[in-house]
């Protein structure tokens, strides 16, 4: 194997192009190691996003040999053999360099009705949920989701139609549906369906392909669409 | 529910339950055929069956019932998701195909019947 790895980089915004660097290879070596290399030792004005370097924060995600990936705790050594290629996620705007837009992901968590909205006030008592429920169980499925846009970045829906609320939207929804405390399930229910939200899905799991935690959005997707029906036939939430 | 969010989900059902009758009509049609043509069949034959047959009335129009259901849903989703169109034409478009399959396909119905 080379001591070195030839690492093309996208460089600029939406009209940009590759740039290839030469990195040393390392034992462990991941890709946002090459990326923080070049940036480093070879090019300073070459942008990118991460923080908890650990599979945490979900900041470093960008599209490492066409395919949507955590960089943190992508290894070189495991990747497909040929030169290294990262770009910025898909389906998000490019800002500069690696570093995509993430306000449309993010913007889309709130219109799938993100937010938590209390049932009780201040003053109650500490909710009681069951750890064995089987809204306690659904919640537990995806909620160790940490906001990283990899299953955005894979959902061809997203580019089909930008309107598309996305996998980690939906997925952010259901476990909200299943929170036995939360009172917005009304606005919820009305955010998620149609032809931008659950309904669109085609099931053909990409995000649950891609997704580094291994959760499955398309399973919550499929429990908004039985909610949402529940809710429809019944004729309310 | 709000009305437009309420009629977008009970078309997705309305889709979904469509396809499950669509799956039995689909292979009782399909078993229907492979038993009857054994031994060839012309068409004097199987209007002599089909003829005053009201189980054949039924399923065939249920049959007919579900494709006009099923078909235009997946048209309207298949319009929106590749040309991006949107509102009312749409909405208007693919009720008239709806419409379209429900009128020719009763009318084949009652040509086997009658």
């Amino acid at each position: 194997m080379a001591d070195t790895i030839d690492a093309r980089i996208w460089r600029g915004g939406a009209d940009g192009r590759f740039e290839t660097f030469s990195v040393p290879r390392r034992a462990s070596q991941t890709v946002l190691d090459v990326v923080t290399y070049i940036q480093r030792k070879l090019d300073p004005t070459l942008s990118y996003r991460f923080a908890c370097r650990v599979g945490m924060c979900g900041s470093c995600a960008m599209t490492v040999n066409g395919k949507p990936r955590w960089t943190c705790r992508t290894h070189v050594a495991r990747l497909e053999d040929g030169p290294l290629t990262v770009e910025p996620l898909r389906n998000l705007p490019r800002i500069k360099d690696l570093a995509a837009d993430m306000a449309p992901f993010f913007d889309k968590w709130a219109k799938a009705g993100g937010r938590f909205v209390p049932s009780t006030d201040a003053e109650a008592d500490f909710a009681i949920v069951e750890p064995a429920s089987a809204e306690r169980r659904a919640a537990d499925a995806g909620i160790e989701c940490i906001g990283c846009a990899v299953c955005y970045s894979a959902c061809d829906l997203v580019s089909w139609n930008p309107d598309y609320l996305g996998p980690a939207a939906l997925n952010r929804a259901w476990t909200l549906v299943n929170d036995v405390r939360d009172a917005g399930n009304a606005d919820r229910l009305d955010a998620v369906a149609g032809d931008a939200g659950c309904h669109a899905c085609h099931s053909q799991q990409s995000c649950r392909e891609h997704c580094p935690k291994s959760l499955n959005p398309t399973a919550s997707i499929a429990g908004l669409k039985r909610a949402t029906l529940r809710a429809a036939w019944k004729g309310g939430p | 529910m709000k009305l437009r969010a309420r009629a977008e989900t009970l078309l997705w059902g309305a889709q979904r339950a469509s396809a499950a009758v669509l799956a039995v009509c689909v292979l009782a049609h399909l078993a229907t055929i492979l038993y009857a043509v054994r031994g060839g069949l012309t068409a004097a034959e199987i209007l002599s069956r089909t003829r005053g047959s009201f189980a054949l009335a039924f399923f065939y129009g249920l049959f007919v019932l579900a494709v006009a259901v099923h078909a235009p849903v997946g048209l309207r989703a298949i319009l929106r998701e590749t040309f991006g169109w949107r509102g009312v034409p749409l909405d208007l478009g693919t009720a008239a195909f709806a419409g379209f399959l429900v009128w020719f396909g009763w009318r084949a119905v009652a040509g086997l019947f009658a």
